[in-house]
């Protein structure tokens, strides 16, 4: 009981994990939409993100929240790149499935 | 009584059931209100961890900026998700069996990693940043010991924005545009013509 109500540095590697496994999984089941295949990885790095900013805190050092920044730097680029290939995409195929995407295979 | 284990719960309960609905829900656009949600569950958690400053930027950044792009193209496109959703309930089963093995395997490093057995409570973990402010301190070590990645990380969002312009910039036919040099460059030689006209005919 002890362990439930003061809240550690594991709690929140265990919401970490679950966050980043609820992402795993929505890139499986959700094969054909690459949207939400977009979302999926966005949760993963927010579950990185927790992960960071909690070891951060643990370690009472700050290097963790300054990488969580450039973790979020990149996910803001890796969003605009991947709905700019997908604007793209869909105005030249007129679809948005995977599956229809093998047009570079040789 | 102390709170935190009670909000602890809460917000992260908050992010997982957001997080579940973001993978399962039939509508894209829900899927990224989820995501707003977990989000901002997500910066509760990192305000109850010391960390105001990511706390803001993720709600800035995230909930502002990128899901509202997310929207803006949902919108944008046509889309009949209806046909994208066949194969959901085929892959089901293997997505949630992965998953949890991969969840257990994450479980299985915890329990047996050296940190998980001397966990101390947050609380009386040393905050980050105890001579100022989170931000203060934040920006003391960003400009200093991370000021080349800061540099780099500028550079990236450059090419980004510089690359999904140039993907999405598209010239239609029929628009006539300035063309600068040319308009300049012109001269009387190519732009007036003198015409001898004989009296009683036109042109």
């Amino acid at each position: 009981m002890q362990s439930f109500l003061e809240i550690g540095l594991v709690h929140y590697i265990v919401l970490s994990s679950l966050l980043f496994t609820i992402g795993i999984c929505g890139i499986f089941i959700n094969r054909k939409n690459v949207i939400t295949l977009l979302l999926s990885i966005e949760l993963m790095l927010l579950a990185v993100n927790i992960n960071f900013v909690a070891f951060s805190a643990y370690l009472g050092n700050l290097t963790g929240q300054v990488f969580t920044m450039f973790v979020l730097t990149v996910a803001a680029a890796e969003a605009a790149i991947g709905l700019a290939i997908l604007v793209v995409y869909f105005r030249n195929r007129g679809t948005i499935a995977v599956e229809d995407i093998h047009m570079m295979r040789g | 009584m102390d709170l935190t284990p009670i909000l602890f719960y809460a917000f992260s309960l908050t992010a997982i059931i957001a997080g579940v609905m973001v993978i399962s829900l039939k509508n894209p656009v829900h899927s990224v209100l989820s995501l707003i949600v977990a989000f901002f569950a997500a910066a509760w958690l990192f305000i109850m961890l010391g960390a105001e400053f990511i706390s803001m930027l993720l709600i800035i950044v995230y909930a502002g900026a990128v899901a509202v792009l997310f929207l803006f193209v949902i919108m944008m496109m046509d889309i009949n998700f209806a046909a994208l959703r066949q194969g959901f309930t085929r892959h089901l089963p293997i997505g949630v069996l992965v998953a949890t093995l991969f969840f257990l395997e994450l479980f299985v490093m915890l329990r047996l990693s050296n940190f998980a057995v001397k966990a101390i409570p947050l609380s009386n973990a040393p905050a980050p940043g105890t001579a100022g402010s989170n931000t203060m301190e934040l920006g003391k070590i960003l400009y200093t010991d991370y000021f080349l990645a800061f540099q780099v990380a500028g550079l990236v969002l450059l090419v980004a924005m510089i690359g999904a312009i140039v993907l999405t910039l598209r010239h239609k036919d029929g628009v006539r545009r300035q063309r600068i040099y040319g308009q300049v460059s012109r001269s009387v030689k190519d732009s007036v013509m003198v015409v001898k006209v004989e009296s009683g005919r036109g042109i």
